[in-house]
């Protein structure tokens, strides 16, 4: 086609005319039936980065820490079983175990023999997320390392990935370890043959609700948003002096200890 | 024709095998489809989307589900035919109504020879009947 002048003031007419006619288009765009059929609880709590900040000066005993590690369990039908073939979402273990890198010959005699409370450090930077070949094990908007038992196929290179030991494997069917008259029956268990650990109660976050053992810590737990100066953990990390598990890693842990 | 009869035989008993599966049927009962037990109506008055809607479509709604709640973070479904809101859960929200798992899972999916994984995660409530 020739491009003449004409040609050229007759499209441009026409493309001022439909941006004109933009707001009016939207418009009755409205009216037509919609198509998303899904959208997010509106209680949900946000952050950028959910984080857990957790007093070991108010978690001395195991009498401290039972009722936190009990109430998780119960709530997302943890089995019990015992020996190497056990599943936690939240357990405990010495000083030696936790902080390896940081603990010296000679140890402040309290620390030295007190149990620190342990779960999922939903890593800024996850080798679990990294080595999953089905994406079953994935990073959330908000931060939270999160699992999907639909697609886990028990590979277990997650587990071999993690420094932490967060990670559980179902060596065979949890259901018979499971007590079904504790049972939640809101949240479902898991199958023979998957890898689960803790998700920071992602669950309860999206009905409004702190995670299950923030609830049971009688404040000795905090959680909130790392990501914002003004949370309650942001706050409680600038007053007092804190330490990660193995930081030396690099996959910067989104568990905090005070000390 | 070099051995006739020997090839004849094995043609027919051939023939007698890979036929089998319908003769062997051959005035078996009728394939029925499952009736379907709808809840009481002071349970529940209507699903969330047409009967056959659901007969059609409700493993891929679930699939749906699953991968927005788990992924996406989407918790709420809106519903097609008049927009009220439900929670995506299969524990939560379809067996609420469907109280029973043996008379309402199972019944279709047993006839249909079909049998989906989801409940060996997932707990099936007490039946109360509906």
């Amino acid at each position: 086609m020739q491009k003449t002048r004409r040609t050229f003031l007759k499209y441009a007419g026409v493309s001022v005319l439909g941006l004109a006619a933009m707001p009016a288009v939207k418009a009755a765009a409205s009216y037509v039936p919609h198509q998303v059929h899904e959208k997010p609880d509106p209680r949900e709590l946000h952050a950028k980065r959910w984080a857990m900040v957790i007093d070991t000066r108010r978690l001395n005993s195991d009498e401290d820490m039972k009722p936190l590690i009990d109430a998780c369990h119960k709530e997302h039908n943890v089995p019990k079983i015992d020996g190497p073939q056990e599943v936690k979402w939240l357990w405990t273990d010495t000083m030696h175990a936790v902080f390896p890198e940081q603990s010296g010959e000679f140890q402040h005699a309290e620390l030295e023999h007190k149990n620190f409370l342990l779960l999922c450090n939903h890593c800024y930077n996850p080798p679990c997320v990294r080595v999953c070949p089905t994406k079953a094990t994935f990073k959330l908007q908000n931060g939270i390392t999160m699992m999907d038992m639909h697609r886990c196929i028990g590979c277990r290179f997650c587990m071999a990935a993690c420094p932490y030991g967060a990670r559980s494997f179902n060596f065979k069917n949890p259901r018979p370890f499971l007590d079904e008259a504790a049972q939640n029956p809101e949240y479902p268990t898991r199958m023979r043959g998957v890898v689960e650990k803790c998700t920071f109660c992602s669950e309860r976050l999206e009905k409004g609700q702190k995670p299950a053992c923030v609830e049971a810590s009688k404040g000795a737990l905090l959680f909130g948003d790392l990501a914002d100066p003004n949370s309650e953990v942001r706050k409680a990390l600038k007053e007092n002096y804190s330490i990660v598990r193995k930081p030396g890693l690099g996959t910067q842990p989104s568990v905090y200890y005070i000390i | 024709m070099y051995d006739g009869s020997k090839i004849l035989a094995g043609l027919i008993v051939f023939l007698a095998l890979v036929t089998f599966p319908f003769w062997n049927n051959f005035g078996a009962k009728e394939w029925k489809q499952p009736e379907l037990k709808l809840p009481p109506k002071e349970v529940a008055t209507q699903c969330i989307e047409s009967k056959e809607y659901m007969r059609e479509q409700h493993m891929k709604i679930l699939d749906d589900w699953r991968d927005q709640v788990v992924r996406e973070g989407k918790r709420i479904y809106i519903a097609k035919r008049d927009h009220k809101e439900y929670q995506m859960s299969l524990q939560n929200t379809c067996m609420k109504c469907h109280d029973d798992k043996e008379k309402f899972c199972d019944k279709c999916h047993t006839t249909a020879s079909v049998s989906p994984y989801c409940w060996d995660c997932h707990i099936a409530p007490k039946a109360k009947g509906n």
